[in-house]
């Protein structure tokens, strides 16, 4: 039943194409059809697979240090998981550094696990034949944040000093087309080709930089986290490719999440 | 007394935090891209590195001072090779193609670009998967005339649209390297040729 009923509405979908010549200030009916469709996606949601193999990473004795992840401290204390997701990107005293989910759990897994950065950032993002451990870690430690509001700290200076660097980062503009996280989403109401475009300064449009996110892509049908999202960006902005859980994708983590403070998180989604 | 005393502070204290200016934040994210970041494809560190008009706009949240804004742009201007034949306008089908094209100048291109023009505009009548980022260009030589002036304008503009509004989020694509100079012909017949559906 359930399945007729999705195959109903991409054949809505489908069936919406040649997409209709949509003005600026009116919803974009493509875009409302979607969100029909992930709602009822997100009943049967593959990233449910991913969530489920991460718990599994979670625990497991692994890597040279023979050790699980249960001792990680995700800002809430040692093997805390519940609710920490929604509360970083935040200040990790012992790495001296803001750090968004993954980049946190990637630390863990050197820390405790003594695996080796060099080896985590080889293949950082999926693919159709591979997901990468982290990937599937931060489905797991978001999973455990849903339906919990999103409160990114900004108690600590260097919290808010990361936030104002995020926020830099977000508004400069280099590379060959002169673009900055701005050009695309600074302003209300624009699109690229057919896709919507959030304005990711104003909170209320901030939280779509978070919600969904770590997400089954349907493009591709992979599982990708927010790292995957801020790199893709980057390569879209024609600028080189940033580090792998670096002090840069964390700064601009901190920038979109705190925007998006007080929204309610829905856990791990699905994305076109 | 104790009360105009803490009056006193209290007015010191909001005139110490008007008088201090904001923190510019813009060193502290270079030196961080700058140090996170690595070459990739054809995608050099280079491009992290601001331009004179890049830095301009990003000094001046995209609002430069009119002085300085006039400077640079005659500067670009002055950059702009024009076509040594003198003809500004090529075919304006081939013109489709290249205004359809999203692709080039990232890490993961290998070279070549095409112009992305509907990725921000609305173009030819036959496309309705246009972005809104920039105006719509339907109809643009017939709103604006077919004459020799709009035809430099149109050519002009896509070779360096910072040549006419510094800040503008066009890419300037001919300054760049972008698109070649038969590509950018060919998107001005698109939008100046009179047979091009276009200017239907």
């Amino acid at each position: 039943m359930r399945h007729a009923l999705v195959l109903g509405i991409v054949a809505a979908i489908a069936a919406a194409a040649p997409w209709p010549q949509a003005t600026a200030q009116v919803p974009d009916p493509t875009a409302a059809e979607f969100d029909k469709f992930r709602e009822i996606m997100e009943q049967d949601n593959p990233a449910e697979l991913f969530e489920m193999k991460g718990e599994e990473l979670w625990r497991a004795r692994r890597g040279p240090k023979n050790a699980s992840l249960e001792q990680c401290d995700l800002g809430l204390g040692p093997g805390v998981v519940k609710g920490a997701y929604a509360r970083m990107p935040r200040y990790f005293a012992d790495a001296d550094r803001v750090m968004d989910a993954e980049a946190r759990i990637v630390h863990c897994m050197i820390t405790l696990q003594g695996f080796t950065y060099a080896a985590l950032a080889k293949q950082p993002f999926s693919s159709l034949t591979r997901t990468p451990d982290p990937v599937s870690l931060v489905t797991y430690v978001a999973a455990q944040s849903r339906g919990m509001k999103i409160s990114a700290p900004q108690s600590h200076p260097k919290e808010r000093a990361t936030y104002e660097t995020g926020k830099a980062i977000f508004f400069y503009r280099a590379g060959a087309f002169d673009f900055s996280c701005a050009s695309c989403h600074g302003s209300d109401d624009k699109r690229i080709r057919t896709q919507p475009l959030p304005n990711f300064t104003k909170p209320q449009q901030a939280i779509r930089a978070v919600q969904g996110w770590p997400g089954y892509r349907m493009t591709g049908g992979v599982m990708h986290s927010l790292q995957w999202r801020m790199n893709d960006c980057f390569r879209q902005q024609r600028f080189p490719e940033p580090g792998y859980a670096s002090e840069t994708v964390s700064a601009l983590l901190a920038y979109l999440t705190v925007n998006a403070n007080g929204h309610v998180y829905r856990g791990p989604g699905i994305k076109r | 007394m104790r009360l105009a005393f803490a009056a006193l502070m209290a007015a010191t204290g909001l005139l110490a935090s008007c008088a201090t200016p904001q923190r510019d934040h813009r060193p502290d994210a270079v030196a961080m891209m700058k140090r996170d970041f690595h070459a990739m494809g054809i995608a050099g560190m280079d491009r992290l590195n601001e331009d004179s008009v890049q830095a301009a706009c990003n000094q001046h949240q995209d609002n430069p001072p009119q002085g300085v804004a006039d400077k640079l742009q005659k500067e670009q201007l002055a950059a702009i090779k024009w076509p040594a034949d003198g003809r500004l306008l090529g075919d304006w089908k081939s013109g489709e193609r290249i205004a359809q094209d999203g692709r080039g100048m990232t890490w993961s291109d290998k070279g070549g670009a095409g112009g992305s023009c509907y990725n921000c505009h609305q173009i030819g009548p036959r496309e309705s998967s246009f972005g809104t980022l920039g105006p719509s260009l339907y109809q643009f030589a017939k709103l604006r005339g077919y004459g020799a002036d709009i035809q430099r304008y149109a050519y002009g503009k896509i070779y360096n649209a910072k040549a006419y509004n510094l800040c503008s989020q066009m890419p300037r694509m001919g300054h760049v390297g972008a698109l070649t100079e038969q590509q950018m012909k060919d998107l001005t017949a698109l939008l100046m040729d009179p047979a091009s559906p276009v200017n239907q």
